[in-house]
């Protein structure tokens, strides 16, 4: 079986936002809406401060809340591990949305266009998708780019063509993705290596976003 | 996993905004609505006709409000699809007796088709309530102390509903309804707090205390007392009037007020570099 992972060495994260850029421009998100984005954290006292970057998004969990939810069984996970949303049969109640603990779905009610008023740039009338709006949308993992990656033959994580856009254009290698259940996968290897938790775990909800925080104890 | 970390704008939770006062109208409506229809089996003081058609309209009304608010109107028969998890779809199913056995009530002005509409009722009330606890993205609604709170504050609706239908008739259950869903409101509010919750929820909660108290609850109490000893209906009347509006405050603050999210978390601050890892953190929860 395979179970896709995305995993995030926060020691690496720079807080670019290179990420949130590459996914806007790959799936042409609303203005404000962001499927993966960087949280820019401060903790700690005064001369113990410390500054973290932590990329955030639809976790993709093992149990996912959103589609226990879903009354139009609109929210699925495939076999891979990917939760999905058919944009025909969702019927926009927002119910997933307050489900999701980690505020990764959002429902867009009108044709937005980042400049307003000013009319909309030439990408954004091409790629608008009316399926898409007054219902849920979030992270895909880019679904298609994997799906067609894996049609050719390639390796989601290890060929580009068939790895998520985020992951694509990561500049510190702080994203992976691939194939846990794959022990010579990148993502294993370095779960195997490092210490690493996921967000909200006591929810029960099995995300599958780590973050590695160090190496091995 | 909580700490004294300064809320950050982004990362500590937010008011959720998905759900509003449309999404509160549902829960007002079908509160109000069914415990109106188990009032009024249990006094017996107003026809089955009037009884099963003033409750209906509730129900009713609550389901075109949050109709009002899905992306997708048109397109709402696919509420149906997922009886097997969804909390929403088995409302929506329930729904359907609901309206059948009240629809004969008001037919054929049947008791036992508005006994059997107020049993459905009881159903549908804890589908609602579970509506809210299924809601994992929102720690003030997933608590489980807030089940009861839903069940005896919709009862409490429409007992008090029925009151000011009965002309201050059935005084003494809103009474000891209204105890009630004090009592289960405290401890909610109580549970909520001991076992962590967002800032902004307890704040919000905090905020509205002292109104859901004295309007909510003392000052109906003493007018429905003051009915029974001077046998004045209006104040009974009146005191209906505050215990139902008491519980749509209830509603609306728990879905527009105090629904924050459940915001982000780290579940360790990484190495940079050198030294050790920080403890988890959690900014903007209490």
């Amino acid at each position: 079986m395979t179970k896709y992972v995305l995993v995030a060495d926060l020691r690496r994260c720079v807080g670019c936002q290179t990420c949130t850029a590459a996914c806007k421009n790959s799936n042409a998100t609303a203005p404000g809406v962001q499927w993966r984005k960087v949280l820019d954290i401060e903790t700690g006292e005064f001369p113990d401060v410390r500054r973290t970057f932590l990329p955030v998004g639809c976790m993709h969990c093992d149990d996912p809340p959103c589609m226990t939810v879903c009354p139009s069984t609109a929210t699925q996970k495939r076999a891979d591990g990917i939760v999905i949303i058919d944009y025909d049969l969702c019927i926009g109640c927002a119910y997933c949305a307050v489900a999701c603990p980690y505020q990764a779905r959002f429902k867009v009610s009108d044709r937005l266009s980042a400049y307003g008023a000013a009319g909309e740039m030439a990408h954004e009338a091409a790629r608008f998708d009316p399926a898409m709006i007054g219902v849920a949308q979030k992270c895909t993992f880019c679904s298609d780019r994997i799906d067609e990656g894996v049609a050719a033959g390639l390796v989601p994580g290890k060929d580009w063509q068939a790895t998520p856009a985020c992951v694509n254009s990561c500049i510190s290698g702080a994203l992976q993705f691939g194939d846990i259940e794959d022990k010579e996968s990148l993502v294993s290897q370095l779960l195997a290596a490092n210490q690493s938790s996921g967000m909200h775990e006591d929810l029960g909800t099995g995300p599958n976003i780590r973050y590695i925080w160090d190496g091995a104890p | 996993m909580t700490d004294q970390t300064p809320e950050i704008k982004g990362v500590s939770p937010w008011l959720q905004t998905n759900w509003d006062i449309r999404a509160a109208g549902n829960f007002i409506g079908g509160g109000t609505g069914t415990g109106f229809l188990v009032a009024a089996v249990f006094l017996g003081f107003l026809s089955p006709r009037l009884a099963a058609f003033v409750g209906l309209t509730f129900v009713g009304l609550g389901l075109f409000s949050v109709w009002l608010e899905i992306g997708r109107p048109w397109r709402s028969i696919n509420l149906f699809f997922h009886p097997q998890t969804s909390w929403m779809t088995r409302e929506g199913l329930v729904a359907l007796p609901l309206f059948a056995l009240g629809g004969l009530a008001v037919l054929f002005n049947s008791q036992a088709a508005l006994i059997g509409a107020a049993l459905v009722g009881l159903v549908y009330l804890y589908c609602q309530a579970r509506i809210l606890m299924a809601a994992k993205g929102i720690p003030a609604w997933r608590h489980p102390a807030l089940l009861p709170v839903m069940m005896a504050t919709g009862l409490t609706e429409g007992a008090g509903l029925a009151v000011v239908l009965a002309q201050g008739q059935g005084a003494f259950l809103l009474i000891l309804l209204i105890a009630l869903r004090f009592d289960l409101w405290r401890r909610y509010n109580r549970r909520l707090a001991q076992d962590g919750a967002p800032a902004g929820t307890l704040r919000a909660l905090a905020l509205r205390q002292k109104q859901i108290l004295i309007a909510g609850h003392i000052a109906p109490v003493v007018l429905l007392v003051l009915a029974s000893l001077l046998g004045a209906p209006f104040l009974a009347t009146l005191g209906g009037v505050l215990a139902t509006v008491a519980g749509w405050g209830i509603k609306v603050l728990l879905i527009t007020k105090a629904a924050y999210n459940q915001g982000f978390a780290l579940p360790r601050v990484p190495v940079r570099g050198q030294g050790s890892p920080g403890a988890p953190v959690k900014p903007g929860w209490a």
